[in-house]
C-alpha cells in the first residue's frame, strides 16, 4: 500500500515525493515507457517530422486524418489495456496455495479498474469514433463533417483524457473501485487519495470530446448527405452510426452530470451519494447505468453496420432485409434506455420492477436476432468470398450468438441473483464485446484499410492473427463461464480452493494465444506496409472488394476533398448501381472546392483542459484556475477568427484527378 | 482535356455548380447540443426528485425559500428573454444599434438575476443551510447553481458577441451566433420555469 498525504502546499497542492510509486513493477514499466518515449521523440526530431506532424495531422480538420488519429490512439491504448489483462490473468493463476501472487491489493485493484476504463473509454470508443469519422462522410458522399474544427477539438479532448489516465500510472495512483467507481467506495471517505480523481477528470475531459463528436456526426448525417440520398437510401453502416450517435448525445450528458455530482461529493462535501446526511449511493448506480447500458449499444451498433456492409459485399448481394435492419437498429436504440436496471437486480427493487427490466432486456434479443437472420439470408445463395473481413464476420456470428444467449440467461432475475458479479458475467460481456465489437473492428480494419492507405493488408498474417484471436478468445473466456457457475466472483486477487486453479491456467493460456493474435496483427500491418507497392497489394481502382457504397467511388486513399463532384444517389448501394449503369467518372469541368482551414485551437484548448484536469487531481488550485481561464480566453479568441475556410483551386483538383485517371487506366 | 459528358455521368454526378449555404448545419447542431444540455438538467431534476425530501433533520423548503424574492428573480429572467427577442427583431431589420441596445438591456436583466441568486445563496449558506447540510440542499444548490452557471456563461458570450457585432457588424456569421445565443438564452428560461415550478412552488405547498 502506497503511503500518501493529503496535506497541500500552495505551489504543488498535494503533489509530493509520496506520489512516485515505490513498486519495482511500476518502475520497470516507467523505464521502458520513458526509453520508448525518448526514442520516439528523438526520431521525430532527427527526421524533422514535428512541423509535418503539426501541419498535416495535429491541426488537421480533415475527417479522414482525424479518423486515423483516433484509431492510432485506440491501438496504443489497447496495448496498455491488454497489458493490464495479462497481469490479472497471471496474478489469478499465481495466487493459489497460500501465495499472495505478485501484485499487492492496492496495485491489483488499480489494474482491474484501469483495464475496464481504458478498454471502454480509450480503446473501444476512439476506435468506433475514428471509424465513423473516416467512413460516414465518404459513405454519404460528403466532403467533410458539419463542424470540422469541432471534430479536431473532440479528438484532442479524447487524447487529453487518455493522457490524464495514463499519468496515474507513474504519478500517484489510479482508482481502485472498478470501472464505474461506485460510491460509497469511490467517496472521499474510502478513496481519499488521487485515484478516483484521476478517474473522474480523465473521463470528464474525454467525455466532452465524445459528446461533441456525437453531435457533429449526428448533424453530418442529417445535413450533409449527397443529393438523392434519402434516409432509407443510406448505407447500413451510416444508419447504425446515426443511431450510435443519437445514443452518445442522449447518454453521455448523464455520465457527465453523474460524475460532476460525485466530484462535488469529493471536493465540496455535498451529500449526493454519501451514506449519511440524506445521500443515496444507489442513485449513483442507477444514474451511471442509465448512461452505461446505452453505452453498450453505442459500441456494438456501428459494428453491426460493419458486418452488414461486409456480408453484402462479400456475398455479392444486396443486403437481405435492409428496412428490417434499419428498424431493428432503431428498436435497439430505443430499448437500450429501458433496461439499465438489469445491471443491479440485486439492489432489491422488488419482483415487479425486476420483471419489467428482465423482460425488456429479453426483448432486445428479438431485433438482434432479426439482424442475425438478415446476415444469414444475405449469405444464402450468395457467392461468398472468404476474405479476411468475411472471416471475422463469421467468427462474430458464431461467437456473438453464444454471448447473446448467456446475456438472456443473465436477464432472468432469479438466475442473476446467483450469477451477479460472478466470473460468468465477466465471461458474458467479454463474449459480446470481444466477439462483437473487437471482431467487428478487425473486420472493419481489413475491409477499409485499402481505402484508407491505398493498399491491401497481408492475408497470411491476417489469417494467423484471426486464428490466434478466435481460438484464444474461446480458450481465455470459456473457463470463466465455468468458474462463474461455480460461484467465483469477479475482481478476486487470491484463491483458497486449489481445484479452481486449472481453469485459471487455461484462461491464462488463452490470454497468451490472444497475445500472439495481437502480435500477428501488428506484423500484418508491418508486412503490408513494406509490400505496399507490390501489384497484388496496391489498390489502384479505389474499389478493391467490388464494393457497393459510395466510399468505393473515390480513389484510395481519397483526395482531401473526397469527391471532385458530389455523387447523386438513386437508391440503395449507390456505387453498385453506378457500376451497373456504367456511369462514367467525370474527368473535366472542375470547380473550386470550398474547404475548412486547419487550426491549432483544438490542440491548445485540449492541452489546457488536460492541465486543468491534472491540477484538479492534485489540488493545485492556482493552476486549475489559471488553465480554466485560459480555456475561456482561447475559446473567445478563437471566435474572433472569421477566416476559417479556403477554396481548393481548379488546377490542384485537375492535377489530383488526372493522376487518378492515369492510375485507373494503369489498373485496367 | 476531354470533356465527354454523357447522360449517365450527369445522372450520377452533380456537374453543375451549386451553392452550399455556409453554416447551414449550425442551428441544428446547436439545437442538438441544447438537448444534450437539457439531459444534464434532467439528471439534476431527477436527483432533486430523489433527494428533495432528504432533509437529514435539517431545514426544508418552507424554512428557507422566500417566494417573493424568487418571483422577482423569475421576472428578471423572463424579461431578459423578451428583450433578447427584441434584439433579434432589431437584427432582422438590420438595425445594428438597436440590436446592441437590446442586448445590453438583456445583459442587465441577466446580471440582476445572477445578483439576486447569489444573494439567496449567500443568505442560505450564512444561516447554515449550505450544500453540505443535507441531500436536499446538495440537490437544490447544484440544480439552481448549474442554471446560474449557464446564465453566467451566457452573459460572457453575450458580451463577446456585442464586441464582435460592434467590430464587424451584423454579418451572416454574427447573425448565426445571435440565433444560437438566443436559443441558449430562451432554453435557460425554460429550465428556470421548471426550477421555479418544481423546486420553489411545489416546495412551498
Amino acid at each position: 500500500m502506497a503511503t500518501f498525504s493529503n496535506e497541500t502546499t500552495f505551489l504543488l497542492g498535494r503533489l509530493n515525493w509520496d506520489a512516485i510509486p515505490k513498486e519495482p513493477i511500476v518502475w520497470a514499466t516507467f523505464v521502458v515507457v520513458a526509453l520508448g518515449g525518448i526514442a520516439l521523440l528523438a526520431a521525430l526530431t532527427k527526421y524533422r517530422l514535428w512541423g509535418w506532424l503539426w501541419r498535416e495531422w495535429f491541426t488537421s480538420v480533415d475527417h479522414k486524418k482525424i479518423g486515423i488519429m483516433y484509431i492510432v490512439l485506440a491501438l496504443v491504448m489497447f496495448l496498455r489495456g491488454f497489458a493490464d489483462a495479462v497481469m490479472m490473468r497471471l496474478q489469478q493463476v499465481w495466487a493459489f496455495g497460500g501465495s499472495e501472487g505478485y501484485l499487492n491489493a492496492h496495485h491489483y485493484d488499480q489494474i482491474f479498474t484501469a483495464h475496464g476504463v481504458i478498454m471502454i473509454f480509450f480503446v473501444a470508443m476512439p476506435f468506433i469514433t475514428g471509424l465513423m469519422n473516416y467512413i460516414v462522410p465518404l459513405q454519404i458522399g460528403a466532403r467533410d463533417v458539419s463542424f470540422p474544427f469541432l471534430n479536431n477539438f473532440s479528438f484532442w479532448m479524447t487524447v487529453g483524457g487518455a493522457v490524464i489516465t495514463m499519468a496515474s500510472l507513474f504519478l500517484g495512483e489510479f482508482a481502485q473501485t472498478g470501472w464505474l467507481a461506485f460510491p460509497p467506495l469511490s467517496g472521499i471517505g474510502y478513496s481519499p487519495w488521487v485515484g478516483v480523481d484521476y478517474y473522474i477528470w480523465g473521463l470528464q475531459v474525454a467525455g466532452v470530446g465524445t459528446t461533441l463528436s456525437g453531435i457533429n456526426l449526428l448533424v453530418t448525417i442529417l445535413k450533409m448527405r449527397a443529393p438523392g440520398m434519402t434516409m432509407m437510401r443510406m448505407p447500413v453502416f451510416t444508419w447504425t452510426s446515426f443511431c450510435a450517435n443519437i445514443l452518445i448525445v442522449a447518454s453521455f450528458p448523464v455520465l457527465t452530470m453523474t460524475l460532476i455530482l460525485l466530484t462535488l461529493d469529493r471536493y465540496v462535501g455535498t451529500n449526493f451519494f454519501t451514506n449519511d446526511l440524506g445521500g443515496n449511493p444507489m442513485m449513483y448506480i442507477n444514474l451511471i447505468w442509465i448512461w452505461g447500458h446505452p453505452e453498450v449499444y453505442i459500441l456494438i451498433l456501428p459494428l453491426f453496420g460493419v458486418f452488414s456492409e461486409v456480408t453484402s459485399t462479400f456475398s455479392g448481394k444486396r443486403l437481405f432485409g435492409y428496412s428490417s435492419m434499419v428498424y431493428a437498429t432503431v428498436c435497439i436504440t430505443v430499448l437500450s434506455y429501458l433496461v439499465w436496471l438489469h445491471h443491479f437486480f440485486t439492489m432489491g427493487s422488488g419482483a415487479s420492477v425486476n420483471s419489467f427490466f428482465g423482460i425488456t432486456t429479453m426483448i432486445i434479443s428479438i431485433p438482434t436476432g432479426a439482424k442475425l437472420f438478415n446476415w444469414l439470408f444475405t449469405m444464402y445463395r450468395g457467392r461468398i468470398r472468404y476474405e479476411l473481413p468475411m472471416m471475422w464476420t463469421i467468427a462474430f456470428m458464431l461467437t456473438f450468438v453464444i454471448g447473446g444467449m448467456t446475456g438472456v440467461l443473465l436477464a432472468v432475475p432469479p438466475a442473476d441473483f446467483v450469477l451477479h458479479n460472478s466470473l460468468f458475467l465477466i465471461a458474458h460481456f467479454h463474449n459480446v464485446i470481444i466477439g462483437g465489437v473487437l471482431f467487428g473492428l478487425f473486420a472493419a480494419i481489413n475491409f477499409w484499410w485499402p481505402k484508407t492507405f491505398g493498399f491491401k493488408l497481408d492475408v497470411f498474417w491476417g489469417k494467423v492473427s484471426f486464428w490466434f484471436w478466435v481460438v484464444g478468445f474461446w480458450v481465455a473466456f470459456m473457463p470463466l463461464y465455468i468458474l462463474g457457475l461455480m460461484g467465483v466472483t469477479r475482481r478476486l486477487r487470491v484463491f483458497d480452493d486449489p481445484d479452481l486453479r486449472i481453469w485459471f491456467a487455461i484462461a491464462a493460456f488463452g490470454a497468451v494465444l490472444i497475445a500472439c493474435g495481437i502480435a500477428a496483427m501488428f506484423v500484418q500491418f508491418g508486412v503490408s506496409i513494406l509490400r505496399r507497392n507490390r501489384p497484388d497489394y496496391r489498390d489502384v481502382s479505389g474499389d478493391p472488394w467490388d464494393g457497393r457504397t459510395l466510399e468505393w467511388a473515390t480513389s484510395s486513399p481519397p483526395p482531401a476533398y473526397n469527391f471532385a463532384f458530389s455523387p447523386i444517389s438513386h437508391g440503395l448501394d449507390s456505387w453498385w448501381e453506378m457500376k451497373q449503369q456504367g456511369a462514367v467518372r467525370p474527368t473535366g469541368g472542375y470547380m473550386p472546392i470550398h474547404m475548412p482551414k486547419n487550426t491549432g485551437a483544438g490542440v491548445i484548448l485540449a492541452a489546457l483542459a488536460m492541465v486543468c484536469g491534472m491540477a484538479l487531481v492534485w489540488y493545485v488550485w492556482w493552476l486549475a484556475a489559471l488553465s480554466f481561464l485560459g480555456i475561456i480566453a482561447v475559446s473567445i479568441a478563437h471566435t474572433f477568427n472569421y477566416d476559417r475556410d479556403y477554396y481548393i483551386p481548379v488546377s490542384d483538383i485537375e492535377a489530383t484527378e488526372d493522376a487518378r485517371t492515369r492510375q485507373l487506366a494503369q489498373g485496367v | 482535356m476531354s470533356h465527354a459528358t454523357t447522360d449517365t455521368m450527369r445522372q450520377y454526378w452533380e456537374l453543375e455548380p451549386h451553392h452550399h449555404p455556409e453554416g447551414a448545419s449550425t442551428s441544428l447542431g446547436f439545437w442538438v447540443y441544447l438537448m444534450s444540455d437539457c439531459l444534464m438538467f434532467a439528471v439534476l431534476f431527477a436527483v432533486y426528485g430523489v433527494l428533495g425530501t432528504s432533509f437529514a433533520a435539517g431545514p426544508g423548503p418552507k424554512d428557507l425559500f422566500d417566494l417573493e424574492l424568487v418571483a422577482v428573480n423569475t421576472a428578471m429572467l423572463l424579461l431578459s428573454s423578451i428583450t433578447f427577442g427584441f434584439a433579434m427583431l432589431a437584427m432582422g431589420k438590420g438595425d445594428q444599434r438597436g440590436t446592441l441596445r437590446w442586448l445590453a438591456v438583456t445583459l442587465f436583466f441577466g446580471l440582476c438575476f445572477l445578483a439576486i441568486e447569489l444573494y439567496e445563496f449567500h443568505h442560505l449558506i450564512h444561516i447554515g443551510a449550505g450544500p453540505q447540510r443535507s441531500g436536499f440542499l446538495s440537490a437544490f444548490f447544484t440544480l439552481v447553481g448549474t442554471h446560474g452557471l449557464h446564465v453566467t456563461f451566457g452573459s460572457i458570450w453575450l458580451v463577446t458577441l456585442m464586441v464582435q457585432i460592434t467590430r464587424t457588424g451584423l454579418i451572416p456569421a454574427n447573425q448565426r451566433r445571435m440565433v444560437c445565443l438566443s436559443m441558449f438564452w430562451h432554453f435557460l428560461d425554460v429550465i428556470w420555469i421548471g426550477v421555479f415550478t418544481f423546486v420553489y412552488l411545489l416546495g412551498m405547498i
